[in-house]
């Protein structure tokens, strides 16, 4: 027990480390000069103080937003992982995003324009997508079930994600050309939020979802193994199954309407977390969640500066990064 | 066939009509090669101009009524709205999803095309229809085309004149505006409504910069050789733009959603367009359209530029 509490002491050091020197980093690196003494000078007044405005509404909550989808879809892909049994599971293996991604589409083609405490229609609309995507989803692993079958819930995820996607293009094909580039763009995932509000729209839910996933560990850890065993061994499976699906999903939703689809965070973070600290998720899914933030707004300040004054969409920069990556990690390990 | 017919003679035969055939192959095949060739390339076959048109461009659908060929027009893209005439008239698709049993079925003597439709000009080719291929381009080239579809259409005095007008009312644009000051501009061509997120800015080519630089503006992004790109608030707040004009390619709202759109710049208020109230917020179709109605946009562009020298 010793043991696994000083590694867990030391892993979290680590990647905590190195997400809270990304999350601070970032916003002193841009395209930019900025001075610090510039930024922090309250004798000017904010309106006016442009290097005050670079830092805190066009760095700094970009680094936040990076931050915690970063957090909370590398987290999200442990625990579905674990959940579904298949490494090869990601956040949006459960349609989840697809159903997130439609709900953006129908509000960006038919213009809907209503939006909320700095929270866009397009963001709420691909909300309550992802919340549409889950109900479907639960409701057909629950049906013929006396409990909740993994296998028809990874079914149901895979099926919805293709039906979605379809549904996805048809939207896309009735938008006007304008409408259409918006919905390429917004597949491509963004963290340029400017402001404070998407991202404490987000927050709560995000903060939830990583408040449950610090009690799965212990249990996903014998859950991943096998289910009568766990359930032998004490584990409610039923609760646990439900607790990891609502809160990953839910987090996952949250995350991809506050920064769109951005992949593969939810894949390559945890394996190669997996690479240095072993398999235990009690140590994985912190560490999963630290080093998938720093990874993520470290993607972000190569985004926007790479091609700048061109932002680049983050998620091109995680799967040109990621999948090569992820490619050698699975050719190492054979 | 051959019976009766020694074996040497089957052979020499045989070779003989493979020898003609491949030639009249071979001579068909580079016939249709150069047909295609002259469709492709936008060239007219001689004979009569074109009688029966199809414009799956709405801005060349536009040149072509202001020449006087709208009664030569038969169908038109399913965009087209203006003029009112193409109202009534066959949509046959777009851009993306041209239909092209439609456009054959409406027996068409030239159908104009954008560039990137290789699909559509290559099955247009096939079936011997003429092309007049089209791409977006500079303020110059749109002049040029009004010009070159004239020619192409038997009506090259309109188009001269068309273009002359076009001209000359850009023409009064800089004499007016000549000397004045030059205000450096953000020209936005989208952005998610009521954010600043995913903002899309003219970059230093094409016709939209041109207008705005006609118009006297000094476009942020000139030095940025593309058409449009995706630019981040950072970037904005850098270069501190002293007007913000932004187009909106539907109706004008009511006057609360405007002012909701462009309260969203609010959140970057050291920008200089944003503290002094300059924010733009231009609605209207025809004001992204490459076409004869140009003029409408220099001249918007340059009243919110120099309201002092050009009011509203």
């Amino acid at each position: 027990m010793t043991s696994i509490r000083r590694r867990l002491a030391v892993w979290t050091l680590v990647f905590g480390g190195l997400a809270f020197i990304s999350v601070l980093g970032a916003p002193l690196i841009g395209t930019t000069p900025i001075r610090l003494a510039r930024v922090f000078d309250r004798s000017l007044p904010f309106a006016d103080n442009v290097d005050a405005q670079i830092f805190f509404i066009a760095r700094l909550p970009r680094a936040l937003a990076g931050a915690l989808v970063g957090a909370t879809l590398a987290a999200s892909g442990v625990v579905l992982q674990a959940l579904l049994r298949n490494p090869l599971a990601t956040p949006f293996t459960l349609g989840v995003s697809a159903g997130s991604a439609l709900g953006a589409m129908l509000a960006i083609t038919f213009r809907l324009h209503l939006s909320m405490a700095g929270v866009s229609a397009v963001t709420a609309a691909s909300f309550i997508g992802s919340l549409g995507a889950i109900g479907i989803v639960y409701g057909l692993a629950r049906a013929r079930h006396q409990g909740f079958s993994t296998n028809v819930l990874l079914l149901a995820g895979v099926t919805l994600n293709s039906f979605f996607s379809a549904l996805i293009l048809f939207v896309q094909y009735l938008a006007d050309s304008s409408e259409a580039l918006r919905t390429m763009r917004w597949l491509m995932g963004d963290l340029d939020i400017a402001g404070y509000g998407p991202l404490l729209a987000s927050l709560p839910l995000c903060l939830v979802a990583l408040l449950a996933f610090a009690w799965l560990p212990r249990p996903l850890n014998l859950l991943s193994l096998d289910t009568d065993a766990a359930a032998s061994r004490g584990v409610n499976v039923l609760l646990v199954q439900r607790v990891a699906f609502f809160s990953s999903s839910l987090a996952t939703g949250a995350a991809v309407s506050l920064g769109g689809p951005i992949g593969f965070i939810g894949i390559i973070v945890p394996h190669l977390v997996r690479l240095m600290v072993g398999s235990d998720h009690r140590i994985v899914l912190p560490a999963s969640a630290f080093f998938g933030a720093a990874f993520l707004v470290a993607c972000d300040v190569l985004a926007r500066t790479a091609m700048a004054p061109v932002e680049l969409p983050v998620g091109i920069i995680t799967a040109l990064v990621g999948g090569p990556f992820f490619l050698w990690l699975l050719v190492r390990q054979r | 066939m051959w019976v009766g017919v020694s074996r040497p003679r089957v052979a020499l035969a045989g070779r003989l009509v493979a020898l003609l055939l491949s030639t009249w192959v071979a001579s068909a095949s580079m016939a249709a090669a150069q047909d295609t060739k002259v469709a492709a390339r936008g060239l007219q076959p001689p004979g009569t101009p074109p009688q029966r048109i199809v414009s799956v461009v709405p801005s060349v659908t536009e040149t072509l009524f202001a020449i006087g060929a709208g009664p030569r027009v038969i169908a038109v893209s399913s965009f087209d709205t203006y003029p009112p005439e193409v109202a009534h008239l066959p949509k046959v698709g777009a851009l993306f999803d041209p239909d092209v049993e439609r456009i054959l079925s409406l027996r068409p003597d030239l159908v104009v095309v954008y560039g990137s439709q290789t699909d559509l000009i290559a099955q247009l080719g096939r079936a011997n229809i003429p092309t007049y291929v089209y791409r977006h381009g500079s303020l110059a080239d749109i002049t040029a085309g009004i010009r070159d579809l004239g020619v192409r259409l038997g009506l090259a005095g309109e188009g001269r004149r068309v273009a002359a007008t076009i001209d000359g009312a850009m023409g009064e644009i800089r004499t007016r505006l000549k000397g004045g000051t030059r205000p450096r501009t953000l020209l936005v061509i989208g952005r998610e409504p009521q954010s600043l997120r995913s903002i899309n800015a003219s970059g230093g080519i094409g016709f939209l910069h041109d207008l705005l630089e006609l118009a006297g503006g000094a476009n942020v992004f000139a030095d940025v050789k593309r058409e449009s790109l995706l630019v981040s608030t950072e970037t904005i707040l850098a270069k501190a733009p002293e007007v913000i004009i932004e187009l909106h390619y539907s109706e004008p709202p009511i006057p609360e959603a405007i002012a909701r759109e462009r309260k969203a710049w609010t959140a970057l208020s050291a920008v200089p367009a944003v503290k002094a109230g300059r924010v733009y917020l231009l609605y209207g179709g025809e004001l992204v359209v490459p076409g004869p109605r140009v003029v409408v946009t220099a001249q918007t562009f340059a009243r919110a530029l120099h309201p002092d020298i050009m009011p509203w």
